[in-house]
């Protein structure tokens, strides 16, 4: 199962637990099953069917670019992070 | 306000124009005859990027008022290349990278005019006095300096 | 001026170091800034600033001003749209439009010293200057919060009566706006380890991007509705956006033309004089021209975040780091958004630490709204944790440089956010300075020392379009909508030549206005060349599909038969005369009409970048003047495209870093105005303060990226402060813990040389 490391923050959220096991194939899919797990999470994340502005997802590594659409696999580890601005701020 | 009709010579050339007397030369040089290529900065002397020469001499045409340059001879950056032949600073600046965004680099090439004029074999420390009136932000002046000890070697080249 | 190139001659043309498309009409005066631009009937605008830091704008009478002969329009925040006061999705990153419409002219209440309050359009500049002296603003002062401390401060003035932050929930009026954590591991047991600890609180200024050229634009309103502006910008598009945003029109009736830019360094990604331009051209009928003098440059543009950092770390005897712990609280301006998310992100970015907890506060304070300036957030936080590292490798009795190598980050490491690091050049920068000849060298001298220290910096990704166009002599242009702040015209046309096989003379770059090209992000986050590289890179590869295309319709062969190598088409066949571009493209017409690749992006946030700086100083222990003898810097590039230019990006990253080290600062009297607001007293370095800057291109190509480049416009702007502090300290044996590091600064720290650091630290 895909793994949802949980922001520093939203750890109180879950009860104190840093890494998550959850379903899903997909952003969208994980968010809705940590959400089920732990009721309230989702309104950190997710804001107007996207991701909340100023979130980015990292899975395994890499940069999402689609939001809640971008694709997990069985064994994907989701990170929710700040998201950079560089000179766009 | 009343304008004052202004004499002078610039790159080379007779002109005359209007200004009224609060007019900077930057003023008139950009607004009233259009040689944009002279860049406000600061307008208040510290960042060299209006420089000109006056008689020979490198001036921030941003202290001088308009009225000031009847009977002087101006020269800006628009008349540095010779027609379609760019002037050894202007080539070494090309060919050494010495510009990134660009805006400083009309008062530089003015500047380090003055200096060769006077000084033509300068060292990289006179280099950088000469050069101390002008600010660039990009570039860490690296390239500026070697265009412009490039650019000696090619005066001399073509003086002698 | 070494180049520590890994990789061997995989390309012809990226690499080599041709003359700008651009330049001669730089060195001309030819080129067209946005000051630059005049049109018939033009008027001058100029800005009402407020001499407060703090105040209630009681009432605003305009008439005077408006009866002057010559003045055509003045107009106040009364003269645009309220906007909601939430965060919205803007761009890539959230904003909040009421503060961005209420920074472009104040309503209700003047939050720094040069807030703008009123914007008046007349025949000349000088009539606008007048017109501004007659406008009459009551205002109810009120005291100011200057900096972090004040501000979060239990009984501090508020700025924002809305602003609200999650912790202290929706009914506590509050100046903090943000507070971001990242945690890993176990803090407590990693110090536990430790053999040495080391905890020091620093002080970083506000300072300035300190572009040359100010801010400018020229409005041009049409009476169907519709507008334009031309402007100096890093992002033609953010600026459309957000004017139209603030007007209240349609985006699409907004079209902005970007003129030359001289320069930004991040502080023209956001908006100031564009919408007003549009509205006094609305209000008078004509073209308006606004720009800004230095003074408003300074007082109410761009800086970015001073701010206060505790930075705690631990390391084992045999000089392991086991733990970090940090606190850090940056100046966020009038409005939310100061980068302490960045910063937070940054500041241990280069090690591998296995427990550690960092709390980062974004602060509202009476000073100008933060912009973007290169590396946002990061120098400041190097300056605190490279000063410690460099002390615990002191303790531990290791060399600067082995230290950072012992603990250096590298693939695989967990990013202070979580994800891991891909291939990564943080070691090899390091390497690259201990094997430099200035690190070789030997330093010797009374007073002098030598420092090292390394920065992290991000590459952002995000959207680019571009267009390969061919043309009928066989030569091609390459249309972007990416600003060139500092040579990116020449890399777009080498990447474009590489992939077509044709000289890099014979492409054209050029920069489109946003209704000629797709949406781009702005000129910023060291993008440019890796995002919009990849759209045209991609667009080339495009052009080189259709002309494959061409050819097999000619030879009458499929597609996958046709190779194109080196600009030319060829295929394994008898009677197959090989063509060239120019070869193919009369033949254009006849199979299917001219050739256009095209290409757009959202590119991930791939490779980032680390670069590690050495410098030696100088120390005149009398005055605490501190002299800048040499500096090297070696920064990972990837793949460098235009080496002159990636060179130029260190040697200027490097020199601002100086600056911010030694000089920089926003000075503020005890009522919160600016006291330093022209270029001779905020010190900004000249050439003669300094030595040649030394560059080593350390190329460890950037995972998944065709060229394998990183960003290389900004990570080099975060080394220097600390490398300066460190260098300072083994010249003369004081830890310097507040910048800049001035000379009163030093002497003050020389003079209390016994727990210098501790008096520095305390002395404020």
């Amino acid at each position: 199962m895909p793994t949802v490391i949980v922001p520093a923050l939203l750890r109180k959220l879950t009860d104190g637990r840093e890494r998550v096991s959850v379903r899903g194939a997909n952003v969208r899919q994980v968010i809705d099953d940590l959400e089920r797990q732990f009721p309230g999470i989702k309104a950190h994340l997710v804001e107007d069917g996207d991701l909340k502005s100023g979130i980015n997802v990292s899975v395994d590594g890499e940069m999402g670019i689609g939001g809640l659409l971008d694709p997990v696999n069985e064994t994907s580890e989701v990170f929710f992070l700040p998201a950079i601005g560089g000179g766009t701020r | 306000m009343h304008k004052t009709a202004i004499e002078t010579t610039i790159n080379g050339e007779r002109v005359e124009f209007l200004c009224e007397p609060r007019q900077s030369m930057l003023e008139v040089l950009r607004d009233v005859l259009g040689l944009t290529g002279s860049k406000e900065g600061c307008l208040t002397g510290d960042c060299g990027a209006c420089t000109i020469l006056v008689d020979g001499r490198a001036t921030c045409s941003c202290l001088m008022l308009g009225v000031e340059a009847a009977g002087h001879k101006l020269e800006t950056v628009e008349g540095l290349a010779q027609g379609a032949n760019l002037h050894p600073l202007q080539q070494q600046f090309l060919e050494n990278a010495s510009l990134q965004c660009g805006i400083c680099t009309p008062g530089f090439l003015m500047s380090a005019k003055a200096l060769l004029e006077r000084n033509p074999h300068p060292s990289e420390a006179e280099i950088r006095y000469a050069l101390a009136g002008n600010l660039c932000r990009c570039t860490g002046y690296d390239k500026i300096v070697r265009a412009v000890l490039e650019a000696s070697k090619a005066t001399t080249s073509k003086a002698a | 001026m070494a180049a520590g190139t890994t990789e061997g001659s995989r390309f012809r043309v990226i690499g080599t170091r041709p003359v700008r498309h651009d330049g001669v009409e730089k060195v001309t005066g030819a080129a067209r800034y946005g000051a630059d631009y005049a049109f018939p009937g033009m008027l001058y605008g100029r800005v009402l600033r407020s001499p407060h830091a703090h105040a209630i704008i009681k009432s605003i009478n305009v008439e005077k001003a408006r009866k002057l002969e010559g003045v055509r329009a003045v107009v106040t925040s009364a003269d645009l749209p309220e906007l909601p006061d939430r965060i919205e999705q803007g761009g890539e990153l959230p904003i909040n439009l009421h503060h961005l419409s209420c920074n472009i002219l104040a309503r209700g209440k003047v939050l720094y010293d040069g807030h703008a309050v009123a914007a008046v359009a007349a025949t000349s500049p000088h009539i606008a200057e007048e017109a501004l002296r007659l406008i009459e603003v009551d205002y109810e002062v009120l005291p100011p919060a200057m900096t972090v401390e004040d501000a979060m401060a239990p009984n501090a003035p508020i700025l924002l009566p809305s602003l609200r932050n999650k912790e202290d929930g929706p009914d506590k009026q509050t100046n903090v706006a943000a507070h971001v954590q990242f945690k890993r591991g176990d803090i407590k047991d990693g110090f536990s380890k430790a053999d040495y600890v080391i905890e020091r609180t620093f002080k970083t200024a506000m300072v300035h991007q300190g572009y040359i050229e100010p801010h400018n634009a020229v409005g041009i309103y049409n009476a169907d509705g519709h507008a334009t502006i031309y402007c100096s910008t890093q992002g033609s598009f953010v600026v459309r956006s957000l004017s139209a945003a603030v007007l209240g029109i349609p985006e699409g009736k907004l079209r902005v033309v970007p003129a030359e830019i001289g320069g930004g360094f991040g502080g023209k990604t956001t908006i100031y004089l564009e919408p007003l331009s549009v509205l006094l051209s609305q209000k008078t009928g004509h073209p308006v021209k606004l720009t800004m003098n230095r003074a408003e440059v300074l007082r109410a543009t761009g800086p970015t975040s001073g701010g206060t950092i505790r930075c705690k770390m631990g390391a084992t005897k045999d000089g392991k780091l086991v733990a970090a712990e940090v606190w850090m609280a940056y100046e966020a301006g009038g409005f939310p958004g100061s980068p302490v998310p960045m910063g937070a992100m940054c500041i241990i970015a280069p090690y591998d630490i296995p427990n550690m907890v960092i709390d980062a506060y974004d602060v509202v304070v009476n000073r100008p709204k933060t912009a973007a300036y290169r590396a946002p957030g990061a120098t400041n936080a190097a300056f605190a944790s490279e000063t410690i590292i460099d002390e615990l490798a002191e303790k531990c009795g290791i060399d600067p440089c082995d230290f950072r190598i012992k603990n250096g980050a590298h693939e695989g490491t967990p990013q202070t956010a979580g994800p891991p690091y891909k291939r990564i050049g943080m070691i090899e920068t390091v390497e690259a300075i201990k094997n430099s000849p200035h690190y070789k060298s030997k330093l010797t001298g009374k007073n002098r020392g030598r420092g090292v220290a390394t920065g992290f910096w991000f590459n952002i990704g995000f959207q680019s379009s571009a267009m390969v166009n061919i043309h009928n002599d066989g030569t091609a242009s390459v249309v972007t909508g990416s600003v060139d702040i500092g040579g990116s015209r020449a890399s777009m046309a080498i990447i474009t030549a590489e992939v077509l096989g044709l000289d890099v003379k014979d492409v054209r770059p050029l920069i489109a206005d946003t209704d000629a090209i797709g949406y781009t992000d702005v000129t910023g986050g060291s993008r440019t060349t890796v995002a919009t590289g990849l759209a045209v890179y991609e667009a080339a590869q495009d052009a080189v599909r259709q002309l494959k295309e061409r050819a097999a319709k000619l030879w009458e062969k499929k597609p996958e038969e046709v190779e194109f190598n080196n600009g030319m088409l060829s295929a394994k066949a008898n009677g197959v005369k090989p063509m060239s571009i120019k070869d193919i493209v009369p033949r254009l017409g006849r199979t299917g009409g001219p050739i256009t690749g095209r290409a757009t992006v959202n590119a991930r946030a791939v490779g980032p970048a680390f670069a590690t700086t050495c410098v030696d100083v100088e120390v005149d222990p009398d005055t605490g003047k501190v002299s800048i003898l040499r500096a090297t810097v070696a920064q990972d590039a990837g793949k460098a495209v235009h080496p002159s230019y990636v060179e130029g990006q260190m040697q200027g990253g490097t020199v601002q870093g100086l600056g911010w080290a030694l000089n920089e600062e926003y000075f503020y009297d005890s009522k919160g105005v600016l006291r330093n607001t022209g270029l001779l007293d905020y010190r900004m370095p000249t050439c003669l303060d300094l030595p040649m800057i030394e560059t080593v291109i350390v190329e460890v190509p950037a995972p998944g990226h065709p060229i394998g480049s990183r960003g290389v416009g900004e990570v080099s702007i975060v080394p220097p402060p600390a490398a300066v502090a460190n260098a300072i300290a083994r010249a003369v044996g004081v830890r310097m813990t507040e910048l800049p590091m001035s000379p009163g600064r030093v002497v003050k720290a020389i003079l209390s040389k016994d727990g210098a650091a501790v008096a520095s630290a305390a002395a404020d």
